[in-house]
């Protein structure tokens, strides 16, 4: 039993949880993550020599925080903990990474795949000028490094994270020159309902926009974003309020985000099957209840696998090394399993509520001007996207990104892929869906032409 | 079987809408002869979309070369005959080497090459200094072909497609062919969800599925499906004219590459990968990128500071003797073959369709193919 190779990928709250459970088992994981120190997005640690307490840092989660540090520390020692290496291919059964330029080959016989999710972004004219960030490129900086993205920072989009950014920086002292939310209020009243399933979080978002309101942050729901401005930097956001009057707002910086996007490329480049959210309008890698993969031995968890947040990460993270337990021939405590599934199934029900409160502007991406870039790696615009899907013929998104090289720069269609989708299928008349989505290639980041290979572990 | 109306009857049916199928359709329709093109997935798609897209007659087989000479020809004209270039720059391509008897064996190619018109420089390892200054020191010897280049793959095969739509051809795309059937003078071609098409003639051109095709006529052929890997960097400044190649005996160390005027560096070469008729994919195997990383900063020492962004192959089929099949069956009349171009058909692709719409409409052929004839190993069994 010692030498079943299991592997974790992702060291946030699923990863852990997941390697915790491993080690429970009397397993040694290799947990692989690209980031410096374990923690994930929403526990991401502070650089040594930085003295924030966890209060400060993580607020409402300073306790959960500290709970996921702490287990990930004690497990050193009883796994095998590779930081700063990316996971840059699945194939034939072994993870292949690669740190410092040396690369190396994992064989496993499990694999939990928790790595999280990125903004989901959408194109708006002006979006790539200096000072236009992400939202979670924003708060990084803040958690992270203690910086603020702005003097005066215009937050954008839609989503629990826009209300949390912002609170997070106007409490840190930044001036949030304004909350412009696409999600008009009387959707996230009618989805309520659904998230009353966790009052807590509930409780905690109505609590960020209570402190924004507070603090004089004009908020506005159901805009329409019209224009980032400036010349060489951004100056001014403007937009259209819901009821169509439209303003300006001076800025020096813009975090935007629409909410999360799963993290999907390894479960796509070890072959797994994927499937349509309608609520989402994204697509996700199938799993079964517990996390299982359609690909034998792998397992997803984490927002990697749904966005459900970190409470419910922790839970699927669990229930995902479980899986690979039992699916190994290990013992594994079955009732504990079902209490798992059944919290699990609660977080869906939540997540539904979140994906209604804050749905997905397919229309403003459909919209998009054709003068705006929509992929800004390789610099097409949205008129080129459509004039190629006019003149050549693209039934599909993969036809696309052939003919007018949209999604193929180096993010792989992290910040282009879910607009691109949107605009091919407006041209076409057709549901997002039917246009299907960009295939993952490998690397799941940039690889060195200096790499070597490492010796074997 | 369902009455063959107009629309789904015509001179020719070609199966397989790569470049081979798409270029052969539109010369047909230059022939003045119907053409109906059933292609299962979209123009382009397999190898004729994924491929490296090195333009090169060097390093052919010199029988080759004629037909080389007559697509080389026809790249030139793209933007006259389908309107638009493909991006094709005949920038030169350079294959270089590092032993001493490899560089006789290049010497000995241009010398015999010049025989049947092509014209290639041998270049010194101080020649190759001066005047590619990023190709490698190990480099001892080069080969430059001036008139040679690179195109975009991607665009190529989708541009003859549209073209001969234009031209009249019936382009069905979604339309896989599930079998092809005698029946009298005539073919029936049974399609997945798309009906029966009728034909006197036949032209298969369906890439790695080809072999159960001709099978199935009695003239099994020994192809072998493989996908050689590609790789791409982010893009840089734009410096790299040639196309850039290593001239070895052996396969790891063979690779190439080609910057494109966006500035990315296209790659590809050494062991080739998997692939899986079946779900009609080819993958890169994570090794061979590894082992291509050492042989590429041999030949362009300044890529260890590039990244790669992406890799990826494509489904490709090869012949023992490394020749492709061109020509009429020899156990069917009406039916013809044009597959199984081991690694080299894009650039001689265009031609390949002229060559074979001639040898469909007249006859015969105004270059020899002969050597490609798909009866050679039936003839090699017997023996
Ligand atoms: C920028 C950002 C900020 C967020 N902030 C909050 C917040 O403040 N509050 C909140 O409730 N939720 C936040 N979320 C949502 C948050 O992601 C989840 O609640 C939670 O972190 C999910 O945990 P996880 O373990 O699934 O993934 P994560 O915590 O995201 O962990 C995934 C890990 O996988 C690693 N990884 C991914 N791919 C690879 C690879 N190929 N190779 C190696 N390592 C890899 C990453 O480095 C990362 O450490 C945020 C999300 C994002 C994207
Ligand atoms: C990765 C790679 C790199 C290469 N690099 C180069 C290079 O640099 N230079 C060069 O000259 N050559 C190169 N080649 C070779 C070149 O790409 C091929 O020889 C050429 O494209 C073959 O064209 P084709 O039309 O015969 O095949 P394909 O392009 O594969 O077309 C065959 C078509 O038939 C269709 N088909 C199959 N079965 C059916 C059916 N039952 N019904 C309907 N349709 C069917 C397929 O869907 C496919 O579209 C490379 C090939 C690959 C894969």
């Amino acid at each position: 039993m010692a030498d079943l190779r299991v592997v974790v990928v992702g060291a946030g709250p699923a990863g852990i949880r997941a390697a915790q459970t491993f080690v429970e088992a009397g397993l040694r994981p290799i947990v692989i993550d690209e980031g410096n120190a374990s923690g994930g997005q929403i526990y991401r640690r502070q650089p040594a020599q930085f003295r924030r307490s966890y209060e400060t840092l993580y607020g409402f989660e300073a306790k959960t925080a500290k709970a996921i540090h702490d287990t990930f520390d004690r497990l050193v020692g009883q796994v095998d903990y590779r930081p700063e290496t990316l996971a840059w291919n699945i194939y034939d059964g072994a993870v292949h990474t690669m740190r410092d330029g040396v690369a190396h080959k994992i064989p496993f016989d499990a694999l939990v795949l928790a790595t999280g999710a990125t903004d989901r972004l959408l194109p708006i004219k002006g979006w790539t000028l200096p000072g236009c960030y992400s939202m979670g490129a924003a708060q990084i900086a803040l958690k992270a490094q203690a910086c603020a993205i702005g003097r005066q920072v215009v937050f954008l989009g839609t989503g629990p994270l826009l209300y949390l950014v912002s609170y997070q920086y106007a409490k840190a002292g930044a001036d949030v020159a304004a909350v412009l939310d696409t999600s008009a209020l009387s959707g996230q009243i009618h989805a309520l309902g659904l998230m009353t399933s966790r009052p807590g979080l509930l409780a905690k978002g109505l609590y960020y926009r209570a402190q924004l309101l507070a603090r004089g942050v004009p908020v506005h729901n159901g805009v329409t974003p019209v224009e980032i401005e400036g010349t060489d930097q951004v100056e001014a956001v403007r937009f259209r309020t819901r009821s169509g009057a439209e303003r300006r707002v001076a800025c020096d910086a813009v975090g935007m985000g629409f909410h999360l996007r799963s993290e999907t490329q390894l479960a796509d480049l070890a072959r797994c099957a994927f499937v349509f959210d309608e609520d989402l309008a994204q697509w996700r890698p199938e799993t079964d209840s517990d996390g299982r993969a359609s690909v034998k031995g792998i397992y997803l968890a984490g927002d990697g696998a749904r966005v459900l947040g970190a409470d419910a990460a922790e839970k699927s993270g669990r229930l995902a090394a479980l899986a690979a337990l039992q699916d190994l021939g290990l013992p594994v405590a079955v009732r504990r399993m079902d209490v798992l599934r059944r919290e699990q199934q609660r977080m869906e029900q939540f997540r539904r509520g979140l994906a209604r409160a804050f749905p997905w502007p397919a229309e403003l991406a459909r919209a998009v001007a054709d003068d705006v870039l929509v992929c800004r790696c390789e610099a097409i615009t949205a008129g080129e996207l459509r004039s190629t899907a006019t003149l050549k013929g693209a039934p599909e998104l993969n036809r696309a990104k052939a003919l007018s090289r949209v999604g193929m720069g180096r993010c792989q269609g992290r910040y282009c892929g879910s607009a691109a989708a949107e605009i091919l299928a407006d041209v076409r008349g057709e549901r997002v869906e039917a246009v299907g989505r960009l295939r993952g290639q490998a690397p799941v980041k940039p690889l060195p032409l200096s790499a070597v290979r490492g010796a074997a572990s | 079987m369902e009455n063959a109306s107009a629309d789904n009857a015509a001179d020719v049916i070609i199966v397989g809408g790569g470049l081979m199928g798409a270029s052969a359709a539109f010369f047909l329709r230059k022939r003045g002869r119907s053409v109906i093109l059933l292609e299962r997935g979209l123009i382009g798609q397999q190898a004729s979309g994924t491929n490296f897209g090195n333009v090169r007659r060097q390093g052919r087989y010199l029988t080759q070369l004629p037909l080389a000479h007559r697509s080389r020809e026809i790249w030139s004209r793209l933007p006259e005959l389908i309107g638009e270039d493909c991006e094709f720059v005949p920038s030169g391509h350079l294959r270089v080497c590092f032993t001493q008897e490899q560089a006789g064996r290049l010497e000995n190619y241009a010398h015999d090459a010049k025989a049947y018109g092509l014209e290639l420089e041998i270049l010194s390892a101080n020649a190759l200094r001066s005047r590619f200054p990023y190709v490698g020191h190990e480099a001892i010897a080069g080969s430059y072909a001036p008139l040679d280049g690179h195109a975009n793959p991607r665009l190529t095969a989708p541009a003859f497609g549209r073209a001969a739509r234009r031209e009249g051809a019936s382009v069905e795309e979604n339309a896989e062919v599930l079998s092809i059937g005698k029946v009298g003078e005539d073919f029936h071609v049974e399609t997945r969800d798309r009906g029966t098409f009728r034909a006197p003639t036949i032209l298969v051109t369906s890439g790695a599925w080809a072999g159960a095709m001709s099978s199935r006529f009695g003239e099994p052929v020994p192809l072998v499906a493989r996908g050689p890997q590609m790789g791409v960097t982010e893009p840089l400044p734009y410096r790299i004219a040639p196309v850039l190649g290593v001239s070895s005996p052996l396969d790891l160390e063979t690779v190439y590459l080609r910057q494109v005027t966006r500035g990315n560096i296209v790659f590809g070469g050494g062991n080739r990968g998997p692939v899986d008729l079946e779900a009609c994919r080819a993958y890169v195997d994570p090794e061979n990128t590894l082992n291509q990383m050492p042989q590429l900063r041999r030949l362009l020492p300044g890529i260890a500071a590039v990244r790669i962004i992406r890799v990826w192959s494509g489904v490709e089929s090869y012949l023992p003797d490394d020749l492709p099949i061109m020509g009429p069956s020899e156990k069917v009349s009406g039916l013809f073959y044009a597959f199984g171009f081991c690694g080299a058909g894009f650039q001689v692709g265009p031609a390949v369709g002229d060559v074979m719409a001639e040898l469909i409409d007249t006859g015969r052929t105004s270059l020899p193919i002969d050597a490609y004839r798909i009866g050679r190993f039936a003839q090699q069994k017997a023996a």
